[in-house]
This record gives structure tokens, sequence and C-alpha cells, in this order.
């Protein structure tokens, strides 16, 4: 194990790999602070440039880039009233009240530290968790995992959106584009029309791009709302008094972080769930609930730690048993195939070193944050001014340039029309469709034809009737949901 | 836009009979009782139960809402503008990169879109060039990306 750890840590700090952090983590902060660039969209920017990338900086640049945006999204928030990313809705308007009352470098300054240290904990959560869980997955067989695969779905379906019908419709139509080619246990051509360019099945990455990334520029260009006015000039100092706050809300960045994480591992829940029900929690158990709202800090400590938490704890069953924990670790887990990182639990038995870097560079990116966050701060009025009209025509020619780059072909860039149809569990059904079907057959072959062998044994049974009860308690989570924002 | 939920669960029903009928003539694995059908199909069957729930969500919300609902944006032109020249402008990077090359295509395209996003003529200008050059120098010379060079392939460097 040791020999692996030595790997990992001559892999993580190569000049190389630290450059590419560096440079991840400056345009993380960039994109999490310009509100309407949010931090899968930083993710899935990032393909067609990882594309080109050895394994680990290519892990490396999307850990770092995540991690920097969901922090950095809380910038605008503070100073514009405006989310950088979903994620830092829950509590945008908490921090401009505080802005509004002076305290901008506190709410900053905590949003900020309890973003590293929620992210350090997730990642802690991930190093124990997942090997163990790997361990665990080694027994797994085709029936296993047909329900693991289900469980996720269902869950992708029912706990992030308004409308599970919708949710459902979008998953089925996501799956529909799964079975798209040849890439089917039979190796049978299906929906190719006859064209040779079907055959290889729809782009994934393309249509990653095109609905995270396009349908947010298509979103600014349509936006009517008035532009926003900056209310302060100059934000220092903002380390000060955190120490205090940390020792005031030991139990809110604890349970912030454990719920972060938890959330996180769900598929289809991301930070922006984490920090909506790490912000209602805290003022649930508050003592003094009636001042959330006025610019109180401690819902912003709790559900700060809440998002950056959720992004390590989404890795977990992304690569335990590749199934994505949000939608960035959807992205992730198409870049890990294309790296020949196929996720799975043999992926820790047969090159743990990479696993261990991973971990490190979780560690390592959480670290950098301090620094380069309150850099990212003292220059924030600038990254605030910088013209959208300008930058959102590059995205796009980035964004086209950047999908051509990666199937070489002129073949088709996915526009989505925005009409409360949720996005995540279509992505979730294209990434996964492949996986559920093949476990699906593999099983019918196996047990020929006879349902039964579905539930007969134990952990399989136990996993089916997990899912079953997600899909027949929607009501109790719907109590527990809170309003889902557009991923 | 936003439209009765009920529409799009004609679709959706559309859809899913659309592949049931397509997956009918695909073969079974030989010797097994399943086949490269099954999948789709079941996915098929879920796309007109959930299409005929919205259907039935659609009209039974009918009273509530309108048919047919735009937005803000729809009803301002400067707003619609903008939005055909996005579409507009991945339409046409795609019709015409091959025989223009990358610099001319994403030079335009880049123009327009900034035109219409109310960005003033030299600006427009400026940026469109610097951006090109960029995103040339970056997928060409560094990730080495075969953007064609159209009718400046003469000068190619």
């Amino acid at each position: 194990m040791w020999t692996a750890v030595g790997q990992a840590f001559s892999m993580v700090f190569e000049p190389y790999t630290l450059m590419v952090m560096v440079f991840a983590s400056l345009y993380g902060l960039f994109v999490g602070s310009v509100p309407g660039l949010t931090a899968t969209m930083a993710t899935a920017l990032l393909v067609p440039v990882t594309f080109f990338m050895p394994p680990i900086p290519a892990v490396a640049a999307m850990v770092t880039a995540t991690a920097m945006a969901i922090f950095s999204g809380d910038i605008p928030g503070c100073l514009l009233r405006i989310p950088g990313t979903p994620a830092s809705a829950a509590y945008t308007d908490e921090a401009y009240a505080m802005t509004r009352k002076g305290q901008a470098e506190k709410a900053l300054g905590a949003g900020l530290v309890f973003s590293a240290v929620g992210g350090l904990f997730g990642t802690v959560v991930l190093i124990v968790a997942a090997p163990a869980l790997a361990d665990f997955a080694l027994n797994f067989s085709s029936f296993e995992y047909f329900w693991l695969v289900l469980l996720g779905l269902t869950c992708a379906v029912f706990i992030s959106t308004g409308s599970p019908i919708k949710g459902l419709m979008m998953l089925c139509l996501g799956l529909l584009v799964a079975c798209v080619g040849l890439g089917n246990p039979a190796g049978f051509p299906r929906f190719t029309f006859g064209n040779t360019e079907m055959s290889g099945g729809i782009g994934m990455i393309a249509m990653m791009i095109g609905m995270f990334a396009i349908s947010e520029i298509i979103r600014y260009v349509v936006d009517t709302s008035p532009p926003a006015e900056l209310v302060v000039e100059e934000v220092s100092g903002v380390l000060k008094g955190q120490w205090a706050l940390a020792k005031k809300y030991p139990k809110q960045i604890m349970r912030g972080s454990v719920l972060g994480t938890a959330v996180g591992a769900l598929p289809g829940a991301g930070a922006d769930i984490a920090a909506w029900m790490s912000y209602a929690v805290s003022k649930k158990f508050s003592k003094e609930p009636e001042k959330f709202g006025t610019g109180h800090v401690e819902g912003i400590v709790e559900s700060g730690s809440a998002n950056n938490s959720a992004l390590a704890g989404a890795w977990i069953p992304a690569l335990v048993f590749g199934i994505p924990g949000d939608s960035i670790t959807a992205i992730v887990i198409g870049v890990l195939y294309m790296k020949n990182m196929n996720p799975g639990p043999t992926l820790f038995t047969t090159n743990p070193q990479n696993i261990y870097a991973v971990f490190l560079l979780f560690i390592v990116a959480n670290l950098i944050m301090i620094p380069l966050g309150i850099l990212c701060i003292k220059v924030a009025k600038r990254i605030l001014r910088v013209p959208r009209e300008i930058l959102m025509p590059m995205i796009l020619l980035f964004c086209v340039v950047g999908t051509f780059a990666i199937n070489n072909s002129v073949f088709q860039v996915g526009v989505m029309l925005a009409n409360k149809f949720p996005v995540a569990p279509a992505i979730l059904g294209v990434v996964l469709g492949g996986m559920l079907e093949e476990n699906f057959i593999t099983s019918m072959i196996k047990s020929n034809g006879d349902l039964m062998a579905f539930v007969s044994r134990p952990i399989a049974l136990a996993l089916a009737i997990l899912t079953a009860l997600v899909w027949f308690a929607p009501l109790l989570l719907r109590v527990l949901r809170k309003p889902a924002v557009p991923a | 836009m936003k439209i009765n939920d009920a529409f799009w669960g004609v679709l959706l029903m559309a859809l899913g009979a659309a592949v049931l009928l397509a997956v009918r003539g695909y073969p079974n694995i030989p010797g097994q009782p399943v086949g490269p059908a099954l999948f789709p199909g079941l996915i098929a069957l879920g796309l007109c139960a959930g299409g005929a729930l919205l259907v039935w969500q659609g009209w039974r919300d009918r009273a509530h809402g309108p048919w047919l609902a735009w937005e803000d944006w729809v009803r301002s032109p400067k707003h619609a503008r903008a939005l055909a020249f996005l579409l507009g402008s991945v339409v046409f990077y795609i019709l015409v990169s091959d025989a223009l090359g990358f610099l001319i295509t994403a030079v335009l395209m880049l123009m327009a879109l900034f035109r219409s996003l109310q960005v003033a003529w030299g600006r427009s200008a400026f940026w469109a060039v610097v951006a090109t050059l960029v995103v040339h120098f970056a997928f060409y010379k560094l990730l080495r990306v075969p953007l064609p060079w159209g009718i400046l392939t003469p000068m190619a460097w």
C-alpha cells in the first residue's frame, strides 16, 4: 500500500500536475464568481482540454476547478445578490443582508473557510468509505449492479426534481439516447437510421457540453432582468474572526458537512440541494432562528460547508460503482472512461495509486483554496465587472470548437429548450443507460428469463426493497425536499 | 416558452409508440429469451405511460393556465433576436466552417453575436479577432485539433 501512496505523491506533486492545478484553480474561481457560469459548466468546458492530458492532471483540473467554483459562487451572491453558482443560492439573501450591514468580509470569509473545512471533511469520508465500499462491492454480481444503477436513477428522479413524472420522462429520454448505436450486449445497430456516424452512439461529451454549457448561454441571452448594482468597493481582512466562528458553531459545521457529504453521495442530488437542505436544517435547530434572513452568519457557516462537502461525497458512488453522485461527477465519469480509469471496485485493487492520487488531489485543492480564495475576493470587484456580453459568445465558440475537437466531426451540438423539464436525470440516463442494460440483459441470460432471480440474493433483495421504497415513498421525500434549482 | 404538459405528453407517447414499432423487427440473441429489443421496449412503455400521465395532468390543469404561455423575452425583440443569432451562429459554423475555414467563420460568428448583444462595432471587431486567434492557438497549436483552414489553406501557418 505504501508504495502506491508514494507513487500517488509523486504523481500529484510533479510540476505539470501542480501547474494544471494552479490554472484550474484560477479558472474555477473565475467561472464560479461570474454569475451565470456554474461549476457544472466549468467542468463541461474543461472536457476538451483534459482530453489531451494524462489521467491524473485531467482529474486534478476537474477536482480543483469545481471546488473553487463552488466557493467563489458565494462572491457575487454576497456582493450583488446574484448567486454565482446554484450551490450558493440557498444563502445568497443572507450573505447580501450581511453585506448591507457592512459585514461583507465576515460573510465571504465564512464562505471561504468553511467551504475548505467542509471540503476536507467530505474528503476524509471519501478516503475512509470508498475503499471499504469497493471491498464490499467486489462480491457484487450483475443482479446487484442492476439494482444499484436502478436505485441511483430512481434517486435522481425523485429527490432532485420538482415533478417526478417529468424527471422520469427525462430519464427515459436519456436512456433511449444511450440505446443508440452498436454499444449494446447484442452488438445490434439500433436507431441508427442507416447513418454510420450514429452507429458509434451519440457523443456523450458533445451532448453534455450542449446541455450544460450552451443551455446556460441561452439562459443568459434571454434573461430580461435588469443588471445588478455592486454595493461595496473593497473587501479585506476576510480571515478575521473566523476562528471565533468555528469555536462558536462547531456543531453546525459538523452537521453541514455530514449532511452535505450524504446528499452529495446520493445520485442526482448535488451541492445545490445540499446547501438548501443544510440552510433549512440550520434554521430549524438554531437557538436564534428569528435572526435568519437578517444577515446572520450561522446559516452561511453550515450550508457553506455543506455544498463543498457534497462535491467530495459525490465522488464516492462515482469511483466505487461508476454511478455519478451529481451532474459534475456525471461528466467526470465520462472523462475517466476516456482516460482508461474505468470507475468500479477493481479500480481500487488494480491501480490503487490512481485512487490515492485522487484523494490527495482533493486535500491539496481544499487547502490551496484558502490563499487563492483570498486573492480572488481581493480582485472580486474587477471580475464582477467583466462584460458578460463579450464573455458569452466566446464561451459559445469554445463549446463549438471543443465539441468538434473530441468527435472530429461536424455531427451535432444538442440544445435543450427549457420548459421546467429537469436536465440531470437525462444526463444520468445517458451515462448509466449502457450499464443498466448490460447488467439487466446479463442477469436475464443468467437466470434464463426468470425475474425471481433478481431478488434471490440477499444484497440484491435489500437494494430492490430500497429502490421500491424510494418509488413508493415520494410523499415523504417531498416533505423533505427544498425547491430545486435547475442543474 | 411554457406549453401545457398535455402537449409534451402526446409527444412522448408518440415517441414511445415509434420506438415500439422500430424495435419490433429486432432479433433475439440466438438461444436466449432476450435481445436488443427488450430494453428500449421497456423504456418505450415507460414513455407511453408517463406521457399518458402528463396528458391527464395537463387536461386536469387546463383551467389554471393557458395552453401556451410566452416568457418575457419573446415580447422583447432584442432578446428574441439575440437567441436567434445564438442558435443561427451554431448552424452557420456547422455549415460553412469547412469551406470558409475556422478563422473567417469564427470571426464572423463572434461579430454577429457581439452585435446582437449590443456591443459597439469597434469592441466587437477587436474581441472577435482576439478571441478567434486565442482559440485557434489553443486548439490548433497546443491541442493539435485539425481546425479547418478553408479558403485560407494557401497561407496556413
